[in-house]
């Protein structure tokens, strides 16, 4: 095939593809603008006659969406702080410390992989019922507070740290805390950011479980809100478009502000090591 | 404090979580599948009865079991080579020496898979509505009849198909572009200075040197899809005439709905037992293709 043709296509393909995974992004922003029934229409319009915030109020004064992003924001900050803090002290521990049958527990870690997240829910239901903590937040972040991912990923960065600086630091007679808070962790700031950034993307997205455990309105994460207005407001595409933009918005944008990060720990996190 | 203490010390609150929260679930997983587990237990526990495979048994001799893991398995078995297809497709573009802007367009096609499941399948919904969704609009003016997407059991999962396709094929796609860039760029060279075209360069070089990759990919891809539920609950709610509930869809319902917790344990059991053959089964063929490969 002659170059230049060759490059037209290969570009011409990818103006296509960029163009089908961005346009119900776009599409969704610009009909959250849209007077109510104005979607509704043929053939259907691409931008709103008359801009209007009319389906924000809405949602944020009268569909509760304000206590639903706030929740959203407060069970995803807690789960990113709590399980980033236990993720990186095991991984450390897994890559660095020396403990008897270090190898067969990681490995048994791993092998749990294989178990889909779904089995457990019901008996953790369960637990959760007995403990009376259903319809909380404790009860969305309490089982995500450690994953096997995320040892997983710090303990693949912690090896790469010389051994010899944690000997000098304990020969000058400093304890494991010490050498973990102040030699450790520092060299960990790049795995951090990654780490932080996929638990806070994961715990925003969540679906089933916040949907079993979260019976109460006032409980609801975006994700279970948008989903309960989505079936009593089946005809109201503005209104549910303004929805899934305030769903989707926050992380999209935070996806782009660190997406290098993001990127990395995704490509990390898939080589078996 | 010796490091032996201070190891468990560091291990100490994830183990915790993990086996609590976890582990501990798991194993009272595989007992309460073995008990009637439902409302009247829950009311007053001294209601649980022990029935051994009852659940199990139930449930293979269910119709809705069945249809359940058939869509699954349609679901996956269309789902994922789509899916790896458009992935390979797509990292082939961008790590073409002749593609232009390859950040923007990495990011662009990117950009699906951070988003929320239920937020886009809500766009979707409207996307494909059978009398102003933009899809049928655009096949109006190529002579297509209006097709009624969600609302047909015969469409109804082609539509979640293609959902799943445009929502997840961007992260795979990242790892096949890591591992095309990992291919020497001499043994294209070589390639190319023999006459090799690029289709077989691409069967010859590309598609084994990406071999692993693959298989971890698909291995991967599998399990996920396996887990269909979010989609089908926001997009169908597992109609119509539940041609899109899938075995995690009904495990909810079995479980939370009508709360029969037992035999929804056993639901779920059921699914790991597909998925840790499927997987076993493409390990083990991907290991006898190695070995039948000329060196």
């Amino acid at each position: 095939m002659n170059p230049r043709l060759a490059k037209a296509l290969i570009n011409g393909l990818l103006i296509g593809g960029a163009v089908v995974a961005l346009f119900p992004l776009l599409w969704m922003l610009s009909v959250s603008f849209m007077q109510p029934g104005e979607a509704s229409a043929l053939p259907p319009p691409l931008l709103p006659v008359h801009a209007t915030l009319g389906n924000y109020r809405e949602l944020f004064v009268h569909a509760g969406m304000g206590r639903y992003l706030l929740n959203s924001l407060a069970v995803s900050s807690a789960i990113t702080v709590l399980s980033l803090a236990f993720n990186l002290m095991a991984g450390y521990a897994f890559a660095k410390l020396r403990f008897a049958g270090r190898e067969r527990l990681f490995q048994a870690l791993i092998g749990a992989l294989v178990i889909p997240a779904q089995v457990a829910m019901l008996p953790l239901f369960l637990l959760l019922k007995y403990l009376g903590l259903v319809n909380s937040y404790a009860c969305v972040i309490v089982p995500a507070m450690a994953t096997v991912f995320g040892i997983f990923l710090v303990r693949q960065y912690a090896r790469g740290i010389p051994d010899e600086l944690m000997e000098a630091a304990r020969i000058d007679g400093a304890g494991e805390w010490r050498i973990f808070a102040q030699i450790v962790l520092p060299l960990l700031k790049p795995i951090m950011v990654t780490l932080a950034i996929f638990s806070f993307l994961a715990a925003w997205n969540d679906f089933m479980w916040p949907l079993i455990v979260l019976t109460g309105q006032e409980h609801y994460t975006l994700p279970i809100g948008l989903a309960s207005l989505a079936r009593e407001h089946a005809q109201d595409s503005e209104l549910m478009m303004a929805g899934s933009v305030v769903t989707v918005l926050p992380v999209l944008l935070l996806f782009l502000a660190l997406q290098r990060h993001y990127l990395e720990g995704l490509l990390l996190g898939s080589v078996k090591g | 404090m010796n490091p032996q203490r201070a190891a468990w010390l560091f291990l100490a609150p994830a183990l915790l979580v993990l086996g609590v929260f976890f582990l501990l679930p798991v194993i009272a997983a595989l007992a309460l599948s073995l008990t009637d587990y439902d409302l009247y237990a829950l009311a007053n526990i001294h209601n649980l009865r022990f029935v051994a495979l009852q659940n199990y048994w139930t449930l293979l001799h269910q119709p809705l079991f069945w249809s359940a893991l058939a869509h699954t398995t349609y679901f996956v078995a269309i789902g994922v080579p789509l899916s790896m297809g458009t992935s390979l497709g797509a990292a082939l573009l961008l790590n073409s020496p002749l593609a232009r802007c390859k950040p923007f367009f990495r990011t662009a096609l990117f950009a699906p898979v951070v988003t929320t499941v239920v937020a886009v399948a809500v766009i979707w919904r409207y996307l494909f509505n059978t009398k102003y969704g933009m899809v049928n609009f655009v096949l109006g003016h190529l002579g297509i009849h209006p097709v009624d997407w969600l609302g047909d059991p015969h469409w109804a999962m082609p539509t979640i198909i293609l959902f799943a396709v445009w929502k997840n094929f961007g992260y795979n796609m990242i790892i096949f572009l890591a591992g095309l860039q990992a291919i020497p760029a001499d043994l294209y060279e070589a390639a190319h200075i023999d006459g090799a075209s690029a289709w077989r360069q691409f069967r010859h070089i590309t598609l084994p040197m990406l071999g692993p990759t693959l298989l971890m990919v698909s291995i991967l891809t599998v399990s996920g899809y396996f887990q269909l539920f979010a989609e089908p609950y926001v997009m169908t709610e597992g109609g119509p005439l539940q041609s899109t509930t899938s075995v995690l869809y009904l495990m909810y319902d079995e479980g939370f709905k009508w709360w029969n917790l037992g035999s929804a344990s056993a639901v779920a059991f059921l699914l790991f037992l597909i998925m840790f053959a499927v997987t076993a089964l493409m390990l083990k063929f991907a290991r006898r293709g190695n070995d039948g490969e000329p060196a």
